[in-house]
């Protein structure tokens, strides 16, 4: 379906007006070519205190099941800062992508 | 047998669209079509209706409002002219490819400036390439047929586009004429329940509408609409067809009048019309083998059928109530004069821009067309292709 829709599709195939009939699908979106600047995650001054997956706009901070944020997930980084800005700790440096 | 009535083009389409009794109505008033969302909020107020009136701010949030009103499940209606449809404009382009059949009353009038509210195409003209279906109506009778016809066009699975209905402002939309309405409950068959496949609403299927579209995909979703476009000519027929067994009354892409054996043809469309059928009758009676062609859908554009239809007058004259100020004729006359180049039917054709800003056109200046025509099919060529009638030089 509108999932399986990629740069080779042709017209007949593909939705109207670009819908997308499936929910949950932005994983299929990796916009982290989009960075200039990065995050680092600096997991020893970190405290796991959950302030800073909340704000991530996309999927860039990975939480496991037991309840901790991992190293960030640079697929979907768009080097935004909003969790360095809120990271109440200087667990996260933003630094050039490089 | 229908209900005969006398009604303006406004009270008409106000009318149209109690009987269709629309889920969500947004509308701004403006001159000449205010008429209509105040009908029509009367009939709201009433309980004639079920709608959800919106009276929105400006005609950008009218269209907004439509669009959202549509993406959700419901059926939309609005009503505009001139600077409210320029205000419209960005929402329109977002209608159409969002394949919204929104349905839209347009009362044709100038687009200032300088300040003009009186009746001429060049609203319509402004959105001619936007992807909307665009049907004229000769008189008042036709603007609300058309609207009875709309939804069942518009909504149809393989065209899914909006539509507008289009009449002349003060001439038609506040001109008082007979008319046979349809009995409420065979417009409300007719017109039949909206059921779209895919809508916001249902809690079934979450969907996105409107997402981003990048350089991979936005060439073939320009393409989807035009074969929608491509298709609704099918589905116009159709529609037609099955209206003309309701009402006896029918339609086609285009009316031709005297056409059969004319020598010499006047293209135009709305109002105009209907002087130039009477001054066919007066040529015809002195033995001038005059005809009409009144283009009724505009978009998509009949290119092959007007082309065989013109294709053995001797010459013929397109008349635009818009300029284009492209120094090289009206919209109406590039379309007509492209579909008859491409479908190779070399006839000498004439550009009559008319009638800007409500300027009368009376018998006399359409006599002066055909006799200009007269003079061309006499020369054998056209020396000057762009022409006007009507204007002080």
């Amino acid at each position: 379906m509108s999932t399986s829709i990629n740069k080779n599709t042709p017209a007949s195939d593909m939705t109207i007006g670009g819908n997308i009939y499936e929910a949950g699908n932005a994983i299929e979106f990796k916009t982290g070519d989009w960075r200039s600047i990065k995050p680092k995650y600096i997991s020893e001054k970190c405290t796991q205190c959950g302030l800073c997956f909340p704000v991530c706009p996309d999927d860039a901070i990975p939480v496991g099941e037991d309840q901790k944020r991992k190293d960030f997930n640079y697929d979907y980084c768009k080097g935004c800062g909003v969790c360095a800005k809120v990271c109440p700790f200087n667990a996260i440096e933003m630094v050039d992508e490089g | 047998m229908g209900i005969r009535e006398r009604l303006s083009g406004n009270e008409a389409a106000a009318i149209a669209m109690k009987q269709i009794n629309p889920d969500v109505v947004a509308a701004f008033p403006i001159t000449p079509s205010t008429e209509i969302p105040q009908y029509f909020s009367t009939f709201v107020s009433n309980g004639a209706v079920d709608t959800e009136f919106v009276a929105v701010e400006s005609e950008h949030s009218a269209m907004s409002a439509c669009v959202g009103a549509e993406a959700a499940g419901a059926r939309a209606m609005t009503a505009t002219s001139a600077n409210g449809l320029s205000y419209m404009w960005e929402m329109i382009y977002i209608a159409s490819s969002l394949r919204l059949p929104i349905v839209m009353s347009l009362v044709n009038r100038a687009v200032s400036g300088p300040l003009n509210i009186h009746c001429d195409h060049s609203d319509a003209m402004g959105v001619r390439d936007s992807g909307w279906i665009m049907l004229f109506s000769e008189n008042n009778q036709e603007a609300y047929d058309n609207l009875i016809m709309a939804h069942r066009i518009a909504e149809h699975k393989d065209v899914l586009l909006p539509l507008m209905v289009c009449q002349d402002g003060f001439i038609t939309s506040h001109s008082i004429e007979n008319i046979e309405l349809i009995e409420d409950d065979k417009v409300k068959e007719f017109v039949g329940t909206y059921k779209p496949e895919h809508y916001l609403l249902n809690e079934k299927e979450p969907i996105a509408i409107g997402p981003l579209d990048v350089q991979s995909y936005l060439f073939e979703h320009k393409y989807q609409q035009a074969e929608a476009m491509r298709n609704a000519k099918k589905v116009i027929n159709e529609v037609a067809k099955d209206f003309e067994k309701m009402t006896g009354r029918k339609y086609s892409f285009f009316e031709e009048y005297q056409m059969e054996d004319a020598d010499i043809a006047i293209v135009c469309m709305n109002s105009t019309a209907g002087t130039v059928k009477t001054v066919v009758d007066e040529l015809r009676a002195n033995g001038i083998k005059a005809g009409l062609v009144k283009v009724r859908m505009f978009r998509p554009f009949p290119a092959e059928e007007i082309a065989t239809a013109l294709g053995n007058v001797k010459a013929v004259a397109i008349m635009d109530k818009s300029d284009s100020l492209n120094g090289a004729g009206g919209a109406l006359f590039e379309d007509v004069t492209s579909a008859m180049y491409v479908n190779q039917k070399q006839v000498p054709a004439v550009s009559y821009v008319y009638g800007i800003g409500g300027r009368d056109t009376t018998a006399k200046d359409i006599h002066e067309v055909y006799s200009s025509l007269q003079e061309v099919v006499k020369e054998g060529k056209v020396t000057n292709p762009y022409r006007y009638v009507g204007l002080r030089k």
